[in-house]
């Protein structure tokens, strides 16, 4: 507190560490650490528009011009390596700093944006848009906005709008478009408007296998489940084979894996049911639980199913 | 004749701003905001024109705002007001009104006199804007 006052009675000069505490920005950011595994870059990126933020804040606090920088971001990436997680922090993380006023998030595919009819699609757009006021417009798998072989489609008039309210409007929405990575490059490269306008273009890079692990573990410890010490090696050797499958869809495919094991589990405790479960029985994820899956099947009988079991 | 009904009628008219900030309080409180309008000023007119749906799905003053503007857009010579509805049990009623827009030239009101029977005289208000047909008033 001392020091914030100092800072009253000097106008040349700002507490950032004062600042920092008071938007407790490192909350969310230690949040993101512990909640999200691995994502490196994204990470970063997000550090430095705290931080870009921040020092606006102090610049704002000593009348010095701020140029209302923009935000806009898309995030590219394969399937299942945190784009909607992410983007659900980071309208948490504008709204601590500020930056939008509610910090809701509206997460919107094509459907909801584009109309069926002539004249439809404005009303429909500007519709989600007015709901995203205050906080964060979410676009997930934004190329379909864009369909270049029919020159008709209304998706190039939802386009239009949106670029115009996020070049005028810019203090009161964010928007965040989604996509696969290579797709989301020819999308910017046929509207070179859209790119142009995005600040910041975030790339979520792939899990390696003990990220996977590590965020296998996590979600299992946020359902109060924990892995047995040889079921942890199992699981690694699990991923480890689903990687080289098709239709890997990173966390997501964890996800799925383990969902499909605590059914096989809570069979397996059914099986025995003369038998007293405990509270550990209950918690516990065992080496045949993960081993039932038609991923080790497949890989001894070389043939390579599709989904993973 | 300056018109004044709801709230805040007595003050000089609201900035974009500060209409803003009477539409966060009415939204803080959880409260559906909706805009109306009207060319028929008469204080017992409690049935005003809907401009779109009462917005209960929205959250910031900006995009409430915008529908605002929208409406002066059209409607740039008329009664524009803003109300809040509270929709809790016991309340569901509009909690906050005020108006946001209104015509340049506001003829203002005549006193009509009824004689009734003996010497009772019933009074009653009239507007000199209605003596024209709607949409031509103003």
């Amino acid at each position: 507190m001392g020091d914030r006052e100092g800072a009253g009675t000097m106008p040349d000069g700002v507490d950032l560490g004062a600042l920092f505490l008071e938007t407790k920005i490192q909350e969310t950011l230690d949040e993101l650490d512990a909640e999200l595994v691995g994502l490196r870059p994204v990470k970063t990126r997000i550090r430095e528009i705290a931080a870009l933020l921040l020092v606006d804040r102090a610049r704002a606090q000593l009348d010095l011009a701020g140029g209302n920088p923009s935000l806009h971001m898309s995030f590219t990436g394969n399937p299942g390596t945190g784009k909607t997680t992410v983007a659900m922090r980071m309208a948490e993380l504008l709204a601590k700093l500020g930056y939008v006023r509610q910090g809701q998030l509206v997460a919107v595919t094509r459907d909801d944006l584009v109309g069926q009819y002539i004249g439809h699609t404005a009303p429909k757009t500007k519709e989600v848009l007015k709901r995203a006021m205050g906080g964060v417009l979410f676009i997930d798998e934004a190329y379909y906005l864009f369909k270049p072989e029919n020159e008709r489609d209304y998706g190039a008039e939802s386009i239009e709008i949106l670029l115009q309210v996020m070049e005028n409007q810019r203090n009161d929405l964010v928007v965040i478009l989604a996509g696969y990575k290579d797709r989301m490059d020819t999308f910017f490269a046929s509207n070179p408007g859209m790119s142009s306008r995005i600040a910041h273009h975030i790339d979520f890079p792939d899990y390696s296998l003990d990220e996977l692990v590590a965020i296998g573990k996590l979600m299992l410890a946020a359902q109060q489940y924990r892995l047995s010490d040889e079921a942890e090696e199992v699981f690694r050797r699990y991923l480890e084979l689903r990687m080289t499958q098709p239709n890997f869809a990173n966390a997501r495919s964890v996800r799925n894996a383990l969902d499909r094991t605590r059914l096989r589990q809570a069979n397996r405790l059914f099986e025995r049911r003369s038998a007293r479960v405990t509270r550990v029985d209950l918690m516990t994820i065992e080496p045949p639980d993960i081993l039932a899956s038609r991923v080790f099947e497949a890989d001894s009988q070389g043939n390579d199913r599709e989904q993973g079991g | 004749m300056h018109l004044t009904q709801g709230q805040f009628s007595f003050l000089p008219p609201l900035t974009d701003e500060q209409i803003s900030a009477q539409i966060r309080w009415a939204l803080d409180h959880d409260w559906a905001v909706g805009v109306e309008f009207t060319d028929d000023p008469h204080p017992r007119n409690t049935y005003w024109d809907m401009w779109g749906m009462p917005m209960f799905d929205l959250r910031d003053p900006a995009a409430i705002l915008y529908e605002i503007n929208e409406c002066r857009r059209a409607y740039p010579t008329r009664y524009i007001r803003v109300t809040a509805f509270d929709s809790t049990r016991g309340w569901e009623a509009p909690r906050m009104s005020y108006l946001v827009n209104r015509p340049e030239e506001e003829p203002g009101f005549s006193i009509v006199r009824q004689e009734g029977e003996g010497r009772h005289i019933t009074y009653t208000t009239h507007s000199y804007a209605t003596e024209q047909p709607p949409g031509e008033r103003y």
